[in-house]
């Protein structure tokens, strides 16, 4: 739209000229808000630790140093952490695409019985649920505590998605190609399998990246359900280095320096090493996110 | 087939409505019992970890202890008394008054934000700059909360980054997290700095449907950009905003606590405890006061149902808008 602007820039008033100025600066800035704490932690997870809490590291790295990642690379809880959260994180992910791509076709269909049923169920649970206490006592009462699948089975399938994927279907596969493939005597298994899944993709990654995204972050189930350390997924474990030992001092630094400092960079560091994955996965898989959300937005 | 046409022909004797309709209905069960058997998995998984405990929450007008089961002889029913306990709980006015006022504030910044940033966003002359922006915009969301908070303690802590620019600029070290006042302004600005971005996409989508044409037109009649924004864009996206404002008054009082949780140090509790945190604690840790807990938990939960079919019946009021 903004073309025709480009051809007519004689008819552009100073008024506009302002406009788009001021528009960008502020955008520009807001770009800078959201980019320098990241950058931040960057610098300063290489930097000598002394110069970051000395607040001489502002805007580049100061006396590089990698000595926080070596120190990283000795903490076997870290990578235990890890490998926890990329298995139940691929798990999960199996799992909760089996469930709400299945049930989204299904629920897509116009001739699926009792469909209005099935829509009011899980609507409901959009907006009420039982709340946390009943929660832990279900996940309790089915033998879960102290198991991976009491932090995968719970978050299977949210009714979010399950809409998202039944809208894709909706507007993405035609009716005509179904009849097409049902008057070949494809039955219905068949033409899920042969014709349907063929041409989800796209909302099977956007699905994907939602759940192990969601999974990946998430430390509060297995918070209340795990005991055993050795099953912590890497959230767990970083919320024993960033947070469990600020609660007390509120960060006021009250502890003997030298451990304060060490403890100072590893935080940077875990920050980055946690964040390895989404950070390099992220300029890939950014349009699929977003295209999840204009799928949700054809509601 | 044959069977189906003897049973229509059956039908046509008898031709009552309800036994045609009856008769319709098990025609298309048995084609459709594939599509049924889909459901199952989705099905399973929401009855037993949204329904089952929904039926738990029994338990809020009982004398619970874990380990009790919810139905039977023994199980010492008390009416309302966790309510009336709760509501005269000492902790009951600042709880609601926390939970309050964190969501409000919360919402009233949060609410206009993304909505300002897609159409600014969408009123930038280049594309492309608009898409650059838009990916560093979204990138913050998918930081995780633990994170995110790690990230709020380095920079307040009394050593981190805010003090040390603080103190070169002649100011006092102060702790953030020791302070009451300052949960809330870091709570907000965080969420608000992690999720506007995330937040907007939904609004440039429906800001890439307007007909350009309509731009055109009011180019030549002289509007500036700025107008056409008042004018094209905003009634433009009216819709999806009345949409989004009901689902957020909806959840008004559900703020994430697990983020507030992980935010709480002795300091702050005055100004972070709130309904959520402390069903968790009354509720999962020391000594366990489930029926409580799950009472406070409920009376949270009616009031989202609450606010949310006030917010839908006003909107269907006094526009075309409403979510049913």
């Amino acid at each position: 739209m903004e073309k025709t602007l480009v051809r007519n820039k004689r008819r552009e008033s100073r008024g506009d000229r302002v406009f788009y100025a001021v528009n960008l600066t502020i955008l520009l800035l807001l770009a800078a808000i959201v980019l320098y704490p990241l950058y931040f932690i960057v610098i300063a997870s290489i930097s000598n630790a002394d110069a970051v809490l000395g607040g001489r590291v502002y805007l580049y790295p100061v006396d590089i140093t990698l000595v926080g990642y070596s120190k990283i690379i000795e903490r076997t809880d870290v990578w235990l952490g890890y490998l926890n959260t990329i298995i139940y994180t691929f798990l999960s992910t199996v799992i909760s695409l089996f469930v709400t791509i299945l049930a989204g076709w299904a629920l897509s269909r116009k001739s699926l019985p009792f469909r209005k049923f099935f829509m009011v169920f899980f609507i409901i649970t959009m907006f009420f649920g039982g709340g946390l206490i009943p929660f832990y006592n279900v996940v309790s009462s089915l033998g879960l505590l102290d198991s991976m699948w009491a932090i995968i089975l719970p978050s299977a399938l949210s009714a979010w998605n399950l809409f998202m994927t039944k809208t894709f279907f909706e507007v993405g596969i035609s009716e005509s190609m179904i009849e097409a493939a049902e008057i070949d005597g494809a039955g219905q298994v068949r033409t899920f399998l042969f014709v349907v899944l063929p041409l989800s993709k796209a909302i099977m990654a956007v699905m994907a990246l939602y759940y192990a995204v969601g999974q990946w972050n998430s430390y509060f189930n297995a918070m209340i359900f795990l005991q055993t350390e050795e099953k912590y997924p890497l959230q767990l474990v970083l919320r024993e280095i960033l947070i469990a030992s600020e609660t007390t001092t509120g960060g006021s630094g009250e502890t003997i320096l030298e451990q304060y400092r060490l403890a100072n960079q590893l935080k940077y560091v875990s920050v980055i090493v946690s964040s390895l994955p989404v950070i390099v996965l992220y300029p890939f898989v950014q349009k699929y996110f977003a295209q999840g959300v204009m799928i949700g937005s054809l509601k | 087939m044959t069977e189906t046409s003897v049973a229509e022909g059956a039908a046509a004797v008898e031709s009552s409505p309800f036994r045609l309709r009856m008769k319709g209905f098990r025609k298309r069960l048995r084609r459709n019992w594939v599509l049924l058997c889909f459901m199952i998995p989705a099905v399973v998984v929401t009855f037993l970890f949204c329904y089952l405990p929904i039926y738990g929450v029994l338990i809020a007008f009982q004398d619970f202890m874990p380990g009790d089961s919810i139905l039977s002889d023994t199980t010492i029913w008390i009416g309302w008394n966790n309510f009336e306990r709760f509501f005269s709980d000492y902790q009951f006015w600042p709880l609601m008054l926390n939970t309050f006022l964190l969501c409000i504030i919360g919402f009233v910044i949060g609410f206009p934000l993304p909505i300002i940033v897609a159409l600014m966003l969408n009123a930038m002359k280049s594309k492309r700059g608009a898409k650059v922006l838009q990916t560093i915009f979204n990138a913050p969301h998918f930081i995780s909360l633990v994170v995110m908070v790690g990230m709020l303690y380095l920079f307040f802590g009394r050593y981190g980054l805010v003090n040390n620019i603080a103190e070169a600029l002649g100011g006092e070290r102060f702790s953030y997290f020791l302070s009451e006042n300052a949960f809330r302004p870091m709570y907000i600005l965080s969420s608000n700095w992690q999720d506007f971005g995330w937040s907007a996409i939904i609004y440039i989508a429906a800001l890439s449907n307007v007909d350009p044409e309509q731009h055109e037109a009011a180019v030549i009649d002289g509007a500036s950009r700025f107008q056409r924004i008042l004018h094209i864009d905003f009634p433009a996206i009216s819709t999806i905003v009345s949409v989004m404002l009901i689902m957020s008054i909806g959840g008004l009082m559900g703020v994430g606590y697990e983020k507030v949780l992980l935010m709480q140090t002795d300091g702050n509790l005055a100004k972070s405890e709130i309904i959520a945190t402390y069903v968790y604690k009354k509720g999962l840790t020391g000594v366990p006061d489930q029926g409580y807990a799950t009472a406070i938990g409920l009376f949270n939960s009616v009031i989202n149902v609450v606010l949310l079919v006030i917010a839908n019946t006003t909107s269907k009021k006094f526009s075309e808008n409403s979510l049913w």
